[in-house]
């Protein structure tokens, strides 16, 4: 078992883990932070991208004990003081989500996005969501809300 | 006593873009899905799957895999040998079934990789996963039958003793002899082979059961992602366990897609709910995405030979079809009814052909079970017909859509009886009308112009068009348990509408929402029927436990049928409304209205009961009319007189780089008519939703498996679901021809996507290619196809 401490949502988790215990096994089953989904195993899907120190990783690739000492956001810290993030407003407004397992992944790719990129092309929205699938949606309404999160 | 009532006037929300009131707990990432669940004491399930795609089991040893630390228990088929093979609750009608169909765990054979063989219970998942590999096996493969069409050729295999040459049933529709006839006098007769090929339907939440068993009451409670909880619970009581239907709760929570695979009943839920009472514990078993490939069902998977007879001006005078539909290597819940029902009947498409006839072979192999999926039949038959339509002007050196509007069935012949529909009837549309919208966004004129530029600069550019019909709102009871239909029970919805004491509405339902929307389009209704806040109105599905029964959610029956069986709830709760109204205001029950929420007496609509006040009233039935029973409280089970026929026109834009074989494809413009719309906002996400996944079955998915039986594309890295970046933003409207079979006028809108595109994009390719001499190639056109295809008209390279 390893020790690690990682800050999650803003509050610090200690925990004793075994060494091949996955971040996002880390968040659901640990943390019982059951938002962040698992949905592919092999990395293609994004469906359990979260911010580690800012930047969207896909916490199915990063050993919790490689998270030590980070700082993790999840679609669950994602709304601060009760107000959505104008991404998870956006997507609400454009209908960018379906059945919703994609959705948190989704989410956290775009604001990830667009902390660095501002206001992106559509293009470049549809070739930075490389990573996260959708089956549902045909990504058209994911594209729209997250061009009218860039707008707001 | 006067209500001021003008704040509470409701407008009418149906057709509104109203925002998916089930979205807050899905974006913050509070909702529960099934792996989210959390039950005291939780045990995990792993299962052990066949490796071989044909095999028989000589022996099982579990001795090793009981003795790691943390396994529970490991299970093999032999103990629960007392359980029944699952059922095959839709057959093919009007013949005989070879039925085959799996059991909680096989025990002595496996007729495809991914065929559970033992299960593992354990404290932990990693417990029960390391647990599997310390089971030993004796297999003994056997020869695996992985070719469709050779699967029925004489000295193959047999899989199963009961079905000869593999065949599962040999079923057909139409007239064969004035087929063959009117194809012998057709003036022009084109034959080809086409192969709608194997897809995975990926929904993102893979499969999983949970289970709970209370020894004192004999009672289960199963949780399941499922889009029939009503059926699950049936099938499993009645069917394989033999314990009365009250013995079991079935459960959906939060849904993250379905697609058709979450249709039907699994071994691996019967598996679950029996560990449950075996090991005393709560169990669960989430699948993981590789079991998804290999043991959820696949979809479509057809060879057919099409010959399409007609006269030299285009008018169509004949269709023979013949299918062989794989099954896979083992029957699923409702696998030989998607190609027959659903897929032969709708063989007429758009036209008008005096002549049809389609045989269709269900086909058992080894490979992974084949049921419906998103369309289920229809995008089979539609990529037939249209393919079939294309062909035959090319042939003719016609313009497709001038062949098209030739044969369409015209608006005052509905309602169109297509003869092989076993007495149903198309119930009304407008095919021409879609078609010129379609036609007028993309520019036919300008593009045929930007078409012979190109080519003149050596570019392949290309068109394509689907002008289908579909089916949905399944179905008219009478006509599917019909012997002609072969399923056994009904096809009705359910809905329940209480408006308790404070005025607040509970919906109940049988139907299941896994992504559409339900709660919203529901609430959408009941709000405007009733005249109350839509913030007052909640719906409830997913639960055999207060929901009355229902048969569920797919082939796009939801607005046809469950929200139809909604509204006439609502209609029986204002006429009772107006009852206690009128008792309320003492004035007659015929000078009183009810509208927008309000009872009044006619011409004095300013003194006014408010909905919230009659279910006050109604509920504390202090003072209530006489004989009037108290509470505002209906249940509906509404059974359709007809299904319905949503059809429209989609055209696709492609071009294509002659060098490599590339489509890039430039435009997709959809104009369907699914009749009344109740929240433009979800019709538009679902063809969304539907287009992308056509167009990748024509472009890029395709289920392989090698001639040993082994799924070669199990998993995300190797089985191609598109990405955001592979299209183009589609180019989607409507056209609104309301059904007469419902009075909210709504067809359905689910499938239209998937159903019309595939032949959209192949037909358009072809057209690009045309000048090569080009005529067909199968899906998924992927670059190296589409090479070879090239450089076999030129001669090989």
């Amino acid at each position: 078992m390893v020790p690690v401490a990682i800050t999650v949502n803003g509050t610090r988790r200690e925990a004793e883990l075994e060494p091949r215990t996955l971040l996002v096994d880390f968040l659901r089953d640990h943390l019982d932070l059951t938002g962040t989904k698992i949905a592919c195993e092999t990395s293609q899907c994004g469906a359990c991208t979260v911010h580690l120190d800012g930047k969207a990783v896909k916490s199915c690739t990063v050993l919790a004990v490689q998270a030590d000492g980070a700082s993790i956001t999840t679609i669950e810290g994602l709304s601060s003081n009760g107000e959505l993030h104008p991404v998870q407003e956006a997507f609400w407004e454009k209908h960018g989500l379906q059945c919703g397992f994609c959705t948190p992944g989704m989410i956290m790719t775009a604001a990830a996005l667009l902390e660095r990129e501002g206001a992106p092309s559509d293009d470049q929205i549809r070739h930075e969501l490389e990573g996260n699938l959708c089956r549902c949606t045909g990504y058209q309404n994911i594209v729209s809300a997250i061009r009218e999160a860039a707008a707001r | 006593m006067a209500t001021d009532v003008t704040e509470a006037k409701t407008t009418n929300l149906i057709g509104e873009p109203v925002k998916r009131v089930e979205d807050p707990r899905l974006f913050t990432g509070s909702a529960q899905y099934l792996d989210d669940l959390r039950l005291h004491g939780m045990a995990h399930v792993a299962i052990l799957r066949s490796p071989y795609a044909h095999a028989r089991i000589d022996r099982i040893d579990t001795a090793r895999a009981r003795g790691l630390p943390g396994v529970i228990e490991v299970f093999t088929g032999a103990d629960f040998e007392d359980l029944n093979p699952l059922p095959c609750a839709w057959q093919a009608g009007g013949v005989e079934n070879f039925v085959a169909t799996p059991r909680a765990l096989e025990i002595d054979r496996v007729t495809f990789t991914g065929a559970g063989v033992a299960a593992v219970v354990a404290e932990t998942k990693t417990a029960a996963e390391d647990a599997l590999e310390l089971i030993d096996v004796d297999w003994v493969p056997l020869d695996p039958v992985v070719d469709l069409e050779a699967a029925i050729e004489d000295g193959t295999t047999q899989i199963h003793e009961n079905a000869a040459s593999n065949i599962c049933m040999d079923w057909h529709t139409g007239d064969a002899e004035a087929t063959e006839q009117a194809l012998a006098e057709a003036e022009v007769v084109v034959e080809q082979r086409i192969v709608n090929q194997r897809l995975i339907p990926t929904p993102m939440e893979t499969r999983g059961a949970a289970a709970t068993y209370e020894p004192s009451s004999g009672e289960y409670t199963v949780w399941l992602s499922s889009q029939c909880p009503h059926i699950m619970r049936l099938l499993m009581t009645a069917f394989v366990f033999g314990i009365p239907e009250t013995k079991m709760r079935c459960r959906a929570l939060q849904m993250g897609g379905g697609f058709g695979t979450k249709i039907f009943l699994y071994p691996e839920y019967v598996l679950v709910a029996a560990l449950a009472k075996k090991v005393g514990r709560p169990v669960t078993w989430i699948e993981t995405r590789r079991e998804n490939y290999t043991a959820t069902t696949h979809g479509r998977d057809h060879i057919s030979y099409l010959r399409i007879g007609a006269k030299r001006d285009g008018t169509i005078t004949a269709l023979d079809v013949k299918t062989l539909a794989n099954l896979g290597g083992i029957l699923s819940t409702v696998a030989p009814g998607i190609p027959t029902t659903l897929y032969g009947r709708m063989l007429s498409g758009a036209y008008r052909i005096p002549n049809i006839h389609c045989q269709v072979l269900g086909v058992y192999t080894n490979t992974g079970m084949v049921d419906a999926y998103r369309g289920a039949g229809r995008p089979e038959a539609t990529y037939a017909v249209e393919r079939a339509v294309d062909l035959l002007a090319r042939e003719l050196d016609r313009d497709p859509v001038e062949v098209r509007r030739k044969n369409f069935i015209p608006p005052d012949a509905f309602p169109y009886d297509p003869k092989i529909l076993a007495g149903l009837s198309y119930d009304t549309g407008d095919y021409e009308k879609a078609l010129d919208r379609a036609l007028e966004i993309v520019d036919y004129e300008g593009f045929r112009k930007e078409q012979a530029d190109a080519r003149k600069e050596g570019r392949h550019l290309g068109i394509g068009f689907s002008t289908y019909v579909e089916m949905c709102g399944v179905a008219p009871s009478a006509w599917i348990g019909t012997v002609g239909q072969g399923w056994g029970a009904s096809m009705w919805e359910s809905a329940n509408i209480r408006v308790h004491l404070t005025g607040k509405v509970v919906v109940t339902t049988g139907s299941q929402s896994h992504g559409q929307g339900h709660e919203t389009t529901l609430s959408q209704i009941v709000a405007s029927e009733l005249g109350v806040p839509i913030e007052d109105v909640t719906v409830e599905l997913g639960d055999t436990l207060g929901t009355p029964f229902g048969y569920g959610t797919y082939g796009s029956r939801s607005a046809a049928v469950g929200a139809v069986a909604t509204y006439k709830s609502a209609q029986r709760i204002k006429e009772k409304a107006r009852r206690i109204g009128a008792h309320m205001l003492e004035a007659d029950i015929e000078d009183v209205e009810f509208e927008d929420g309000r009872a009044y007496v006619k011409g004095a609509p300013d003194t006014a009961k408010t909905i919230q006040e009659i279910a006050g009233a109604a509920a504390l039935a202090y003072d209530l009319p006489e004989g009037e029973e108290a509470f505002l409280d209906d249940t509906t089970y509404y059974d359709p007189p007809n299904c319905t026929f949503p059809f429209g026109t989609h055209i696709a834009v492609v071009e294509v780089d002659a060098e490599t074989g590339q489509v890039t494809l430039k435009r997709y413009v959809a104009v369907d008519d699914v009749g009344k719309v109740i929240n433009p906002l979800i019709v538009d996400g679902q063809v969304h939703g539907g287009i992308a996944q056509g167009v990748a079955q024509a472009m890029w998915e395709t289920a392989e498996y090698d001639d040993q039986g082994q799924l070669i594309t199990s998993s995300l890295m190797d089985y191609a679901i598109p990405k955001a970046s592979f299209f183009p933003a589609f180019e989607v409207e409507r056209t609104e021809t309301p059904t007469d079979v419902n009075p909210l006028g709504v067809k359905g809108a689910g499938e239209t996507g998937t159903i019309a595109s595939t032949p959209t994009i192949v037909n358009a390719v072809t057209d690009a290619l045309s000048p090569l001499g080009i005529r067909h190639i199968d899906m998924p056109l992927t670059p190296e196809r589409v090479w070879r295809a090239i450089a076999d008209a030129k001669g090989g390279e």
